[in-house]
């Protein structure tokens, strides 16, 4: 049961006049997983998570969740999923907790759970602060747990982590790290690729609307054969030295620092502990930016 | 919600609409109230309009007309019980006329043994008028007195024409109805216009709510600012400073106002579906508010316009709702009044609440 489906998206399209914003995306999600899309502006990851939400019909292309069609507006399907809109959606004047318990009431939630859910993203002290005075990061982490509130089976986010300080994005990392220890399916998008390789299970890589590739961020960066970057600080090595070391591809020297790369860093890094150099060393290897970099041919910009 | 065995905990089914429908209306009440621009254009702004309205057009003591009486006889003491006119004394004919020459006063009567002499100012038609048909009145029942004799017919004219002399009377109903509009066209297409770009619709659309509760909701919280501002109004209104004087079955009208009010909210669902920005629903909602209650004579009688802007005057809502709320909130009548009224603001309401729903969309 673990493996199974839980959201089967296959071969959908949309466009919006000539524009295709979404461009024949296909992928699965296996249930208890952690799906990442990833990509840069526009590349069509709200219309993907729309369609597969059953916001947006698909000018063709079909979407399965949790085994039935979200579209059209499927009211037995719609108590386990949990959605949070790229735009955040209040009501207008209300505290965070009358939102809570307003969208709680909606899926017949109790008020203890209100507070729970205050208390998972760390809003229990803004409990009575109008929705309108919360600052970014607060409003967004509120709209998390809205979509949370009814524990539901299958959770969309759309850029969840954006707006937040760094310490706010860990403890969402730590909320949605839990929330999938429960079991439940989360599919995200975020424009942090760093972040995608930290939490997710498989990421599925988007620019203009199609998906250039799909799988475990670590398996992405292995597969991209990169070489890893060991840095050391200008003038702990002569270049020409460096480039004498054992499993050194190249070397590259700027003003604060000298770049080795290599395909085989363990002989090289042993190299450089004989030499003592190994202060202020650091190793860099391959992350989901160089992926993108490799299959757009483009430098990543969020 | 019973295909879902092969889960481990459920989560909790469809909660009834019952309760999503209080859910969203209290909401939409704690919105309401918390929003001062909003309260004062549904309260204090036509609330502004009632009270300055019923001090130009003259409150209890203010509305009675003054005339001059010089004299002795039955007549002068029959004006004073009639509780219409408000009288000042002269002692000589000269001293009254020279005021209301002087246009201070409409008129002025004197008696002499058995003769009348009534002398007004005809600059004034609307009071040269007034005052003619209330002594003319006073003066024939005291003929009637004088012969001993019981009149023949009785008719008991004091109150009604007591009450017509007040603008209160029939400004009270039609700046509720005016005001309930506000509320109701405003409140209706501002909420679905904010709820649209703020994408509360499409977040209630991912949540297992029926439309109908969505929107019952919000008809919850236009019916309740609509009786908030009847009873508002007609509590100001009764102030002795302003003299509104209810008849019967004027509690009749609250029903009647409600249908209006369902009307109006149509109005704005109209509105809302059409307009992209709030600035733009406020703008077309204030185009329609505000000359549908001309024309609907909620602030000024509409005996004096042309016949045809008669005619199309029956074609807004708010003209069968003033005049039902009229009939028996002051003229006195009763259930029968409200009929036609109710039906014609029911079938406003399908119709144009039916046109709204088609046109109605989730997101721009
Ligand atoms: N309602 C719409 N009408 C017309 N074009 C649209 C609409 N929504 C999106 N688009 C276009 O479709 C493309 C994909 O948009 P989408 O919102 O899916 O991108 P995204 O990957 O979510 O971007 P971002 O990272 O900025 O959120 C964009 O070029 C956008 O301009
Ligand atoms: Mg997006």
């Amino acid at each position: 049961m673990t493996t199974s489906t839980a959201l089967a998206v296959t071969d959908i399209h949309m466009s919006y006049g000539d524009l295709r914003a979404v461009d024949g995306v296909s992928f699965e999600v296996a249930e208890g997983e952690f799906f990442g899309i990833l990509g840069p502006n526009g590349a069509g990851k709200t219309t993907t998570l729309e369609i597969a939400e059953g916001l947006r019909e698909p000018d063709s292309g079909t979407v399965r969740l949790l085994g039935e069609a979200p579209w059209p507006r499927n009211l037995a399907l719609l108590p386990k999923i949990g959605v949070q809109l790229q735009a955040s959606a209040f009501f207008e004047k209300l505290t965070a907790r009358e939102q809570l318990e307003t969208f709680g009431a909606l899926y017949g939630v109790t008020s203890a759970r209100v507070d729970e859910m205050l208390e998972l993203v760390g809003l229990s002290d803004k409990a009575s602060t109008p929705e309108a005075k919360l600052s970014g990061g607060q409003r967004q982490r509120l709209s998390i747990a809205c979509a949370l509130v009814h524990d539901p089976d299958i959770v969309f986010l759309d850029e969840p982590t954006a707006a937040l300080d760094p310490q706010a994005r860990r403890n969402l990392w730590d909320v949605l790290r839990e929330v999938q220890a429960r079991g439940k399916t989360i599919v995200y998008t975020t424009h942090y690729l760093d972040e995608a390789e930290v939490l997710c299970d498989r990421v599925a890589i988007m620019d203009r609307g199609r998906i250039l590739a799909m799988d475990a961020p670590a398996r992405l960066v292995r597969d991209l054969e990169a070489a890893t970057r060991v840095i050391l600080e200008r003038g702990a090595l002569a270049p020409d030295l460096a480039r004498a070391l054992p499993g050194a591809d190249q070397v590259a020297q700027d003003e604060v620092s000298l770049t080795i790369s290599t395909r085989t860093p363990a002989p090289l890094l042993a190299a450089l502990a004989e030499h003592g150099t190994l202060d202020g060393l650091q190793v860099r290897t391959a992350t989901l930016e160089d992926v993108f970099l490799e299959l757009t041919g483009r430098e990543y910009r969020a | 919600m019973t295909t879902t065995e092969t889960r481990p905990r459920r989560t909790a089914p469809s909660p009834a609409s019952s309760s999503v429908f209080l859910a969203l209306s209290k909401a939409g009440f704690r919105g309401f109230v918390r929003d001062k621009a909003t309260l004062f254009f549904t309260f204090l702004f036509p609330l502004m309009f009632l009270v300055i309205f019923g001090l130009i057009f003259g409150g209890a003591g203010a509305s009675k007309t003054k005339i001059g009486v010089v004299g002795e006889g039955a007549v002068i003491p029959a004006l004073e019980r009639s509780d219409a006119v408000e009288l000042t004394r002269f002692d000589t004919a000269q001293e009254a006329e020279a005021q209301v020459k002087a246009g201070d006063l409409p008129a002025y009567v004197q008696q002499d043994g058995d003769t009348v002499t009534l002398r007004f100012a005809a600059s004034d038609q609307t009071q040269a008028g007034l005052v003619n048909g209330l002594v003319s009145g006073v003066v024939n029942q005291a003929n009637i007195a004088a012969t001993g004799q019981a009149p023949a017919f009785t008719l008991d004219t004091s109150q009604v024409e007591d009450e017509s002399l007040k603008p209160i009377q029939y400004m009270a109903p039609g700046i509720i109805s005016w005001a309930v509009s506000i509320g109701a066209v405003f409140g209706a297409a501002l909420t679905f216009v904010s709820w649209r770009k703020k994408q509360v619709l499409r977040r209630l659309r991912l949540a297992p709510v029926q439309p109908v509760a969505v929107l019952g909701s919000r008809v919850l919280v236009s019916l309740g600012v609509a009786v908030v501002q009847f009873c508002l109004f007609v509590g100001v209104a009764l102030l002795p400073m302003f003299g509104l004087r209810l008849s019967g079955q004027w509690w009749l009208a609250l029903p009647l106002l409600l249908l209006g009010t369902l009307s109006f909210f149509s109005i704005g669902m109209l509105v809302g579906a059409f307009c992209k920005t709030e600035e733009a629903a406020s703008g077309v909602a204030n185009l329609i508010t505000l000359p549908m209650a001309f024309l609907s004579g909620a602030f000024l009688p509409l005996d004096n316009i042309p016949p045809w802007l008669q005619t199309v005057s029956w074609a807004f809502p708010m003209r069968h709702l003033n005049e039902g709320m009229l009939d028996v909130m002051v003229r006195g009548q009763g259930v029968d009044a409200l009929l036609v009224p109710a039906m014609v603001l029911i079938a406003f309401t399908a119709v144009v609440g039916f046109i709204a729903a088609k046109v109605f969309r989730w997101e721009d």
